[in-house]
């Protein structure tokens, strides 16, 4: 495999909870408890999970959105989370994330070529002619009218607006790109234009995503490897189609087995995996394994040691006490 | 937008005319006498006469009718002989006389609407001077010891009413420190650097009691408005272009911040026309405030009924500058 553009060591995000009169801390919730993985150069790592796993804090925190509790993140080996804010802003350029929300994402108030033109603003020496041919440019990339370069983002529907968002990362030539669900708002009939995109811009650019979702059949479609996630945890990390054809993690069986298949005569009689229970609270996660309240396959040792995330075949990552035996 | 400001300036009309029945009906109704200030010595016989030459034998209808044409009709025309030098018609026409000084009621404002600008309209821009920094540090802070204090001092501003502020202020100030004069000269002519700052000094303390109410608002408005602003996802957006702090902050969330806040400034803007009553009474600034407690206090209906009707008439046109402000500075809202 080529080599790793993104190499994420022990990634930990905790909000501290503040509580009583005093607001004295009383807890945290372990949003991302521990996250070590790379992402190699001009892959697309799939994160899955639940709502409330941590996918998109994991997809903040590398981008430092938020400042991480604990760990690093190389990216082109400069380690982003120890930066200070002026080094920082200057690595933002070859960084960039899309949004989940291509409406609230977007400043009501700027136009789009305003929006598009911001970061070369801040980060280039292009004079005005300059920045007007790149947010052309970058317009056309993306499947934009030129025409629309002076309308604000109101004017536009959820596919268009996503659009902006795709143009908007792309300004700096970034090498690696975090979309944080960026299909999740649209509909069905956007998504797969605005997945295609995506695919076509990788190949044409040579960018590096990380694909948060939680749409599993977007997901194999789209990643080369799959990351899959829960309570704040990766329990399996694995190539797209052996993660899919052979899940090695109960969860990510459980998960897979959700997915509804499109032949009604399987469907009938296929045997779905209903885990039970409810995701324990991320602010007081269970001891051992963080799955053991749910697990089908919950041994005693679930309950008392939590497994290591390591790899048990080529290329096949997991934790599990499963696949420690 | 064009098309919306004229058709609300022409539903404005009906609302006026409503407004000025309504403040009319309400005044004849009240059982006030303009001759009750006279001295008990005058037979009631002369107090009908009196009463009588005033107008007041008159039925209502004809009364308001008559009060219309002065306002609407002579007033403009001569103000608009006062400005070009023409004579339109013979120029005699009758005007809305103020019963206790026989003089245009009109003069009277425009001779009381420079004190009345100065010290309430600096007021205003003290407060937003004030409100706007405090209102965008508190949010950006929100919790921090700035906030809490701020909070708190505007907690004061909120609840403690003018009257009492402004007499602690002169107790403090004129009473105790002799630092200005409690009572405001109009008759000051600015000549020189030393008269200039006299002018300063007697400002300062109507202006500040009024400034700090007007702020104690202001910087609730504002900081509200940061927090539901910094909160959003365009923020995040702002931040992972790689733009500084100050840039995130002053370009995208107070612009956006300012909507809401200046729209509260301009319905504010009436309000500095009309004067702070209380204030102006306190500080002895015979500015608008005080002119319409005097027409209160000696039933001198025509000006009473002229001040509030232009209150009225101010109100309703920043009302509508409100909304088109608001259409102007937040591109999603369009009117028809």
């Amino acid at each position: 495999m080529s080599e790793a553009l993104v190499e994420v060591r022990n990634l930990t995000m905790h909000f501290d909870i503040h509580a009583g009169i005093l607001r004295r801390k009383v807890g945290a919730v372990r949003a991302v408890d521990g996250l070590s993985f790379d992402i190699m150069q001009g892959e697309t790592l799939g994160l899955v999970g639940e709502s409330g796993c941590g996918k998109s804090t994991t997809g903040r925190a590398i981008l430092r959105l938020y400042d991480p509790t604990d760990g690093s993140v190389k990216i082109d080996g400069v380690d982003i989370a120890s930066l200070n804010t002026s080094d920082l802003r200057k690595a933002r350029p070859q960084m960039q994330m899309i949004f989940q929300d291509p409406q609230a994402s977007l400043n009501p108030r700027m136009n789009v070529s305003e929006i598009i033109a911001e970061p070369l603003r801040e980060h280039t020496k292009m004079d005005s002619a300059a920045r007007d041919a790149r947010v052309r440019e970058l317009m056309d990339a993306v499947g934009l009218n030129r025409a629309f370069a002076s309308r604000y983002p109101h004017e536009f529907s959820g596919g268009q607006r996503q659009r902006i968002g795709i143009a908007r990362a792309l300004a700096l030539n970034p090498k690696f790109i975090v979309c944080d669900e960026p299909i999740a708002a649209l509909d069905v009939s956007i998504q797969a234009q605005v997945v295609n995109l995506l695919e076509d811009l990788q190949r044409e650019l040579g960018l590096t995503y990380l694909f948060i979702s939680h749409d599993l059949s977007m997901v194999r479609h789209l990643a080369t490897r799959v990351a899959v996630m829960y309570l704040g945890k990766i329990v399996e990390l694995a190539p797209r189609d052996a993660l899919y054809s052979d899940p090695h993690h109960p969860y990510t069986q459980a998960l897979l087995s959700a997915v509804p298949v499109a032949d009604p005569e399987v469907e009938a009689t296929r045997k779905q995996i209903i885990l039970e229970g409810d995701v324990p609270s991320p602010a007081k996660p269970p001891e051992g394994c963080n799955f053991c309240t749910r697990c089908p396959k919950v041994m005693d040792i679930c309950r008392k040691v939590s497994p290591e995330f390591r790899e048990h075949a080529p290329g096949r990552f997991s934790a599990c006490h499963l696949m420690d035996e | 937008m064009f098309a919306f400001t004229i058709r609300r300036l022409l539903f404005a009309i009906p609302t006026l005319l409503a407004i000025s029945f309504i403040i009319f009906a309400i005044l004849d109704l009240a059982p006030s006498d303009p001759t009750g200030n006279l001295p008990l010595t005058i037979p009631p016989e002369v107090r009908a006469q009196i009463r009588s030459s005033l107008g007041l034998d008159e039925p209502f209808p004809i009364r308001y009718a008559l009060w219309l044409n002065q306002f609407f009709i002579n007033e403009p025309l001569n103000m608009i002989e006062g400005w070009t030098g023409w004579t339109i018609g013979d120029g005699e026409r009758l005007r809305v006389t103020s019963w206790a000084t026989r003089s245009p009621v009109v003069d009277l404002i425009v001779e009381r609407m420079p004190q009345t600008l100065w010290v309430v309209g600096m007021s205003q821009i003290i407060a937003i001077l004030i409100a706007v920094p405090i209102g965008v540090i508190s949010a950006y802070k929100q919790y921090s010891w700035f906030d809490q204090i701020g909070t708190f001092v505007s907690m004061l501003g909120f609840s403690i009413p003018t009257f009492f502020t402004g007499l602690v202020f002169i107790v403090l100030f004129s009473v105790h420190l002799k630092w200005f004069p409690s009572i405001y000269d109009t008759n000051h002519v600015i000549d020189s650097w030393s008269s200039f700052v006299f002018q300063i000094k007697q400002m300062i303390m109507p202006t500040m009691v009024l400034a700090l109410a007007t702020a104690a608002q202001l910087s609730r408005y504002m900081r509200a408005s940061m927090l539901d602003n910094l909160q959003q996802d365009y923020v995040r957006t702002a931040r992972a272009k790689g733009l500084s702090e100050r840039v995130v902050v002053t370009i995208h969330v107070l612009r956006n911040s300012m909507i809401p806040v200046v729209t509260v400034i301009a319905l504010n803007v009436p309000t500095i026309f009309g004067g702070a009553i209380i204030t102006e009474q306190i500080f002895r600034v015979n500015g608008i405030g005080q002119l319409l407690i005097i027409g209160i206090q000696g039933a001198d209906i025509p000006l009473v009924q002229t001040l509030t009707f232009i209150f009225a008439v101010l109100i309703v046109m920043f009302n509508l500058i409100a909304d088109v402000l608001y259409g102007i500075l937040d591109p999603r809202i369009r009117y028809e």
